[in-house]
């Protein structure tokens, strides 16, 4: 790797990051602001999905159903107990991790697409219960009890998303550096193992099942983290808005898009994706939010039929040299 | 003691005995050959022994412990390894990365479980690739990862499944060598295997599979003159003349 190239995608990496810590104050206008929040929060459930679609080959439609959970398990905690939102989201995430890890023993033998359709049955089945389960609720939706002022403790701010901003993004930073740190030990190598032939690993000692697991666990956890911020921004869930095929459907396509098995794949995706839809959506107004999502759907053909791994794969040589790897060279 | 036990082993699928009452004992440091036609229910056997098939009837001990109900990944545990017909290894990750994969079993932590690959890459003489996918090596590189893969998890007992398929007589001895290699640093080793040549020039004992049973067993000298298995190779004609 010459110094050259190394020294580029160092200053790249420096400006991008910069560019992000100094966005708000760049762009004042709340919907810019929303924009990149939702970058954030789709870009978190995009590498929670590509935890368990990208590496551990189980294609999951039913993501939205964890986010879901994590939404309305601190819901539900806030306004029942008035347990504070923070503890509800590590709650909702080991609530979601555990209802994962239930729905992997079922779905434990299936295998592509009908993982898939067990995932979308999982996604359906998690809505039908919320609307009909008054105790949450069922269809009306619960509203977050406001707080008078601003306050972190209680995850709520008035008048300026710019906390919200900063939030998420610690949010998904964490959750990136959890997953590339979980992807970058031995878990992560028998993941991808699993994913060229679960045969062939069996053979070299690896408990499949128990390795699935532990992918499902993981990813549903951080979806759910990025289901409680949601619930915190918007302060209104109802099912329709917090589990639906919609959200499912997007963090697929995101990850396809970007490139999947790679985390960074995914978040690439929807650092395009994201504002794209939302920027035409704005601009071409009412029906055209329609207008967007078709878009949407060209710019993923499209891409699909050009390099079907992904917008990742055209910076694959962009890569700072392993120190391990030059030592062993 | 004896390190493989097969007592009786039987393997059905509906009407068909893949391996009809088979027995054998191995011993610690022993090269075993395992050979028969086309369907004689040597991979089987081999299935059966890592856990993939559970035998119908029988049992199998290793070190004196049944390993007869354990899944494939217990039965690496307990230390026996194996590799596969067709080239089977993870295409998309590198040398090193797949004799990793290996290597995790006994270490836990990726720096020494990176060493132990790179030890093991130096064994099987593939360090020139260390870095390179899988799926741009060729075909007989191929076949010698998947031994280093098997390597890495550290077995007492080996089981090759035809790793010579496809060898030029030059690659056939390079193969043989390293396997002699694998013998000396103390692993025993079962090995399927078409090429009579190969066989005989390494195996200290072969058994003989046909139609799922063991039709004869012995040193080499003793197999080539068996009239059972000349009669089972080539025909009853042969035998009798």
């Amino acid at each position: 790797m010459n110094v050259k190239k190394e020294n580029l995608i160092r200053s790249s990496l420096l400006v991008i990051s910069v560019f992000i810590l100094i966005y708000p104050f760049l762009f004042k206008a709340a919907f810019y602001q929303h924009i990149m929040i939702m970058v954030f929060m789709y870009g978190l459930l995009a590498v929670s999905w590509d935890l368990m679609g990208g590496y551990a080959n189980m294609f999951s439609f039913g993501h939205s159903a964890f986010f879901g959970i994590g939404a309305y398990t601190s819901t539900v905690m806030l306004i029942h107990w008035g347990i504070n939102p923070w503890i509800g989201m590590i709650v909702g995430g080991c609530l979601s991790g555990i209802v994962g890890v239930l729905i992997s023993y079922p779905t434990s033998k299936l295998r592509g697409h009908y993982f898939a359709i067990a995932t979308l049955a999982f996604l359906f089945v998690t809505k039908i219960l919320l609307e009909n389960w008054r105790f949450v609720g069922a269809a009306q939706g619960l509203s977050v009890p406001m707080v008078k002022e601003s306050s972190l403790l209680y995850f709520q701010f008035h008048g300026s998303k710019i906390p919200y901003y900063y939030i998420m993004l610690g949010l998904l930073v964490l959750g990136v550096v959890l997953t590339k740190w979980v992807i970058r030990s031995r878990i992560g190598y028998y993941l991808r193992a699993l994913r060229e032939s679960p045969e062939v690993a069996q053979s070299l000692g690896i408990n499949t099942a128990k390795y699935r697991l532990i992918a499902i666990a993981l990813s549903a956890f951080l979806a759910a983290i990025s289901g409680t911020f949601y619930a915190q921004y918007v302060l209104y869930i109802d099912p329709p808005s917090a589990i639906s095929l919609h959200i499912s459907v997007q963090v697929v396509l995101i990850s396809v898009f970007g490139g999947t098995g790679t985390i960074n794949g995914p978040l690439l995706g929807t650092a395009i994706l994201i504002p794209l839809i939302n920027l035409i959506g704005a601009w071409l107004g009412g029906a055209g939010r329609g207008i967007a999502f078709m878009v949407f759907g060209a710019v993923i053909v499209v891409m699909c039929l050009i390099q079907p791994d992904g917008l990742i794969k055209y910076f694959e040589g962009w890569k700072l040299s392993n120190r391990r790897e030059n030592e062993a060279a | 003691m004896k390190l493989l036990e097969i007592k009786n082993v039987t393997k059905r699928f509906g009407g068909l005995f893949a391996n009809n009452r088979i027995s054998f004992d191995i011993s610690q440091g022993e090269i075993i050959g395992l050979v028969g036609p086309n369907g004689a229910g040597k991979t089987t056997l081999f299935n059966c022994i890592s856990g993939y098939y559970p035998p119908t009837s029988g049992n199998i001990l290793f070190e004196g412990r049944e390993i007869k109900n354990s899944p494939p990944y217990k039965v690496c545990a307990r230390g026996i390894a194996r590799t596969f017909q067709i080239i089977e290894n993870f295409q998309k990750m590198t040398v090193l990365e797949n004799m990793m994969v290996g290597a995790f079993k006994k270490h836990k932590y990726k720096g020494k479980a990176f060493k132990k690959a790179l030890k093991v890459s130096e064994f099987i003489e593939l360090s020139d690739k260390n870095f390179e996918y899988a799926s741009d090596l060729s075909p007989p590189e191929q076949r010698r990862l998947g031994l280093g893969m098997a390597l890495a998890t550290e077995p007492k007992l080996l089981m090759l499944d035809e790793v010579m398929a496809g060898l030029t007589p030059k690659e056939i001895d390079e193969v043989l060598d390293l396997l002699r290699k694998v013998r000396d640093s103390g692993v025993t080793l079962i090995v399927i295997e078409h090429l009579m040549r190969a066989v005989m020039s390494i195996c200290e004992r072969i058994f003989v599979l046909d139609y799922g049973e063991k039709i004869a067993e012995g040193n080499p000298e003793e197999i080539a003159h068996d009239e059972k298995v000349i009669q089972a190779y080539l025909g009853k004609s042969y035998a009798q003349g």
